[in-house]
């Protein structure tokens, strides 16, 4: 039998299914590979009781012969997502200890289905931040050379996945961030279209972009994840769209013969390292030997992506992060004067410097005065990004290119310039800002052997086209069964 | 119009904000309950409280009742408004910002009519928007503590806002007054004043006739309509004495203080807070397509406008008779049945506005509780009417019913003996008797003074004990004058 942590979702329900293994024995096998790894900063919360017992009723599903394609099959969750359960934190002192009285949309409806909480992922504080360096709790550590930062802000979802510490895992992409961890971990990652998943439940960072999403080693158990997360649920959250689950896993395998790959131009610019670049052209070269067709296409506001991103998730994040005031939950400060000065210190004292710099910005832009210089300037240019998509996809079916300019940098590399971190999101944020649906898929190594992510770009509602397009390449190609040494 | 009434030569100028608390069963953007009263934070749920991953959801029901206001002033629906966030932070604002509508309000436009005295006034909407209301601070059981109350954390809010068109407080509480009656009238809003259902802030400034506004001043939470002409009052005073001791008006927030009959300010203008509005991206634009709003109206109640201008028409009343009678439902509801079962329209509305009116006034109750019922009113003015009985000897009959000591028109009539003599001989007995008794009346009603007439009609009435019909009296008594 192939190792347990080298399993498929689709061989572990089998696995599972055929008794080899017990549901429970499965858990423990993870939890006890999460315990050996600890120190790469993966997991923020595990408990043993919770998951066995989650394990145990699995268990006794199958004993009845329930087939639920992820019956028992392990996931751990990024910490931004609330769970009954376990804390949640959003990587934040502000909520440390934290306990939700209801489970998140996505974490009920994967439960739903079947699958067993390992625990929960470190990710950066309100899940901001590109290398998970801004967890108010620890860093996490790229397994594939543990000096450098695994990307983030799901870097504890890359990590579990990556180091076989969790088969699958849940993430949040609001800028890039289920996609750049991905790419700087070797692990796949889908973000859904704007609405396919249901934002309940997830602690909100800027309402307008963030979308979950499943992390996991292949295209194939991405798309079974993503089956099982995504689905309307009009009574708690009014973004979620009327799409029915599809079933992403029955188009897999399609011809991609005259498949239009559009390549934007100003994604291979001079910011974009050599590394990446030939990692790049690999796949692209190995999608051509596919029978696709690579063509030129343009999205000439790629880099006004930035500004605007970095005005628009700030301002909704000023406002989405009001309530955490010390008045209800979470972090008081002990000592206070009077109201004021008990908001003041609680919120000096919970919230890290990256969150803080946000609530800055963000209530920078949307004052009096600012509001259309700033805010409503982001707003039209946004809808000018997606135009420009719309554009694209007139020329192309998928786009592809670089999720990232460089690979994982070193830990502390970019130190106290946040600006450093801004410019690695330049490839990311267009989609993000269109709500499009974006993959990163590995292609390749760079630099000291870290693992490069293709990133491929949908139209709205295209996620079974660019699964399938993840699928046949990763049919091809092996870069998604690398391990990192030691794991 | 006639030219606005001036204060020591200033004209008032006054424009209002009111808060319709909506009677929805749940909250605007959660599925908690509204009830009023409830122990402490029972009734809120993890969205009012704003826990980490809640999402607000947007009532229908809420919608609905902001498209049966609009539709009841004659506003514009709009088919695409948005929420906005207003960001403060408060202890009893959960999420540290109030979901509300900024620059595109569900209902745009529109207008209130209302009578102040026989004047018709008309006062003009700007717009109402849906908002949910904040929570409360409860600082009188806690010692060194407040406690915060988040029950009413969502609940759904129409913030009605008017145009600086009201000249009087007189005006401005007739204004409130119509606006309570067109929202408890369609159902929207219970108006229960002391729970604070219906809240409003007046906007009070003066200015020299015909010169440019002056500084507004904004008193906040007028819980009853009496309060409200005394703050205003005392406002206009407060300010006309300012300017005219050469002090400038500051614009600001003040609370009436019912205990000392003043207006107090809060706060200033310099202290007013940046709310950063910006559009709320957990909620899409709300859509109301043109099938919904006439799905709405379909099922509106008869406006009270409307209803008053079928009683023009069908009934033949004055427009003031109309206007008074459609007042609250179950007034009109009470005349339509009293005049349908009477046939007398006229009557039955000076009956209502009158004698009806007059008594549940005094008793203070609402006409629902009525001791005369429509019916038996019906019963009387049609005795009224076939000249059983007279004005006079009717107001006898609606003592007796109104005591509880009869209810049958008729056996009242008879056992009183009010019945009016239709026996024309017996008249004519009675009087030339009064003739033969009173020859100087006589001789000075035919020397041509008409007060010795009334003496002589009074003189018979009191001869039949009441019984004479007034109009037979008169004709006879002429007839055998010569006159």
């Amino acid at each position: 039998m192939k190792a347990l942590h080298e399993q498929s979702l689709a061989e572990l329900a089998l696995t599972l299914r055929d008794k080899e293994i017990s549901a429970v024995e499965l858990a423990k096998h993870f939890l006890a590979r999460g315990a050996a790894h600890e120190g790469l900063g993966a997991y923020l919360a595990v408990n043993e009781e919770v998951t066995l017992a989650q394990a145990a009723e699995a268990d006794a599903r199958l004993a009845k012969g329930d087939r639920a394609t992820l019956l028992g099959v392990p996931v751990a969750h990024k910490d931004i997502f609330v769970t009954k359960d376990f804390a949640s934190t959003a990587g934040s002192k502000m909520l440390e200890n934290y306990r939700s009285p209801f489970d998140a949309t996505v974490v009920s409806r994967l439960a739903a289905a079947g699958m067993v909480t390992l625990g929960k992922l470190n990710c950066d504080e309100f899940a901001m931040g590109s290398s998970n360096e801004n967890s108010a709790y620890k860093p996490v550590k790229n397994p594939w050379d543990t000096s450098r930062i695994p990307g983030g802000s799901s870097g504890g979802s890359a990590v579990a996945v990556a180091a076989r510490l969790a088969p699958a895992a849940t993430g949040t992409d609001t800028g890039g961030s289920i996609r750049q961890p991905a790419s700087f971990c070797g692990v796949t990652g889908i973000k859904p279209t704007y609405g396919r998943a249901s934002r309940y439940g997830m602690i909100a960072f800027a309402s307008s972009l963030d979308q979950a999403g499943p992390m996991a080693r292949s295209a194939e158990d991405c798309a079974l994840m993503l089956w099982a997360m995504c689905g309307p649920d009009p009574d708690r959250d009014s973004t979620s769209l009327e799409l029915l689950p599809e079933d992403f896993s029955k188009t897999l395998g399609a011809s991609i013969e005259c498949l239009r790959i559009g390549m934007p131009k100003e994604f291979f610019g001079e910011g974009l390292a050599p590394d990446v670049r030939s990692a790049i052209d690999g796949a692209l070269k190995e999608y051509v030997k596919l029978g696709a067709k690579i063509v030129e296409v343009s999205l000439p506001r790629t880099e006004l992506a930035i500004p605007v991103y970095y005005i628009i998730a700030p301002a909704e994040a000023s406002s989405n992060l009001s309530r955490f005031d010390g008045v209800k939950f979470g972090h008081r400060a002990k000592q206070y004067g009077d109201l004021l000065d008990m908001y003041k210190k609680t919120r000096a004292e919970g919230f890290g410097d990256e969150v803080k710099r946000r609530i800055m910005i963000g209530t920078y832009v949307l004052s009096h005065g600012y509001y259309d210089a700033y805010y409503l300037q982001a707003q039209k240019i946004r809808r000018m990004i997606a135009d420009d998509f719309q554009n694209a996809f007139k020329q192309c079916d998928v786009i592809a290119g670089p999720v990232a300019p460089t690979v994982a940098w070193k830990l502390g590399e970019h130190g106290n310039d946040p600006l450093a971190d801004y410019l690695a999101d330049i490839f990311t944020l267009p989609g993000s800002l269109a709500g499009l649906p974006g993959m990163s898929i590995p292609c390749g190594f760079g630099a000291g052997g870290m693992p490069v992510g293709l990133q491929l770009l949908g139209n709205y509602f295209a996620e079974g086209k660019l699964l399938n397009a993840a699928h046949r390449f990763q049919q091809a190609t092996d870069f998604h069964l690398r391990r990192p040494e030691g794991f | 119009m006639s030219a606005p009434k001036l204060i020591q030569g200033y004209e008032v100028v006054i424009g209002f904000e009111t808060h319709a608390q909506l009677s929805t069963q749940s909250k605007i953007f959660s599925r908690a309950p509204t009830a009023f009263g409830a122990e402490p934070n029972t009734q809120a749920c993890p969205v009012d409280l704003a826990l980490p991953g809640t999402l607000p959801v947007m009532n229908k029901g809420a919608v609905e009742r902001a498209i049966e206001f609009g539709l009841a002033v004659n506003s514009t629906i709009a088919p695409r408004s948005i929420f906005a966030r207003k960001n403060y932070f408060y202890p009893d604002l959960p999420k540290g910002y109030q979901i509300s509508q900024y620059e595109i309000p569900v209902v745009q436009g529109g207008v209130v009519e209302f009578y102040l005295g026989d004047e018709k006034k008309s006062v003009r909407l700007v717009r109402a928007h849906l908002e949910e209301d904040a929570g409360k601070s409860l600082h009188e059981d806690f010692v060194g503590q407040s406690g915060i109350d988040l029950n009413r954390a969502g609940t759904p809010l129409l913030e009605i806002v008017t145009e600086p068109d009201m000249r009087s407080s007189d005006e401005a509480v007739a204004y409130a007054k119509e606006l309570h009656k067109i929202v408890t009238w369609i159902g929207i809003c219970d108006g229960n004043m002391q729970e604070g259902s219906f809240r409003c802030d007046a906007n009070v400034s003066v200015r020299k006739p015909g010169g440019p506004l002056g500084t507004r001043r904004e008193i906040k939470n007028l819980n009853s309509f009496k309060f409200m002409q005394q703050a205003i009052d005392f406002e206009i005073r407060w300010q006309i004495e300012e300017i005219e001791d050469g002090r400038a008006i500051q614009q600001a927030t003040v609370l009436f203080d019912p205990d000392t009959g003043e207006t107090r300010a809060m706060r200033t203008k310099e202290d007013a807070a940046d709310y950063r509005y910006f559009p709320d991206p957990d909620l899409p634009p709300l859509a109301i397509a043109p099938e919904w709003v006439e799905r709405v109206r379909s099922e509106m109640a008869e406006l009270p406008r409307v209803m008053a201008a079928r009683f023009v028409k069908d009934y033949g009343l004055p427009e003031y008779d109309a206007t008074t009678l459609t007042q609250s439902k179950a007034m009109a509801a009470y005349f339509e049945e009293a005049a349908k079962a009477s046939g007398q329209a006229k009557l039955a509305s000076n009956w209502i506005m009158g004698e009806v009116s007059r008594r549940i006034n005094a008793e203070g109750v609402a006409i629902e509780a009525a001791r005369v019922t429509a019916s038996g009113l019906a019963r009387l003015i049609q005795r009224i009417a076939d000249g059983t009985i007279s004005n006079n000897a009717a107001r006898q009959v609606f003592d007796v019913l109104w005591s509880g000591d009869g209810a049958d028109v008729d056996a009242i009539i008879e056992s009183k003996g009010l019945k009016q003599m239709s026996d024309t001989g017996a008249l004519e007995k009675i009087i030339d008797e009064v003739i033969a008794a009173n020859p100087d009346n006589v001789a000075q009603f035919k020397a041509g003074k008409d007060k010795a007439f009334n003496a002589l009609v009074g003189q018979a009435m009191k001869a039949s004990k009441g019984k004479a019909n007034p109009a037979q009296v008169n004709e006879l008594l002429r007839r055998k004058l010569g006159a």
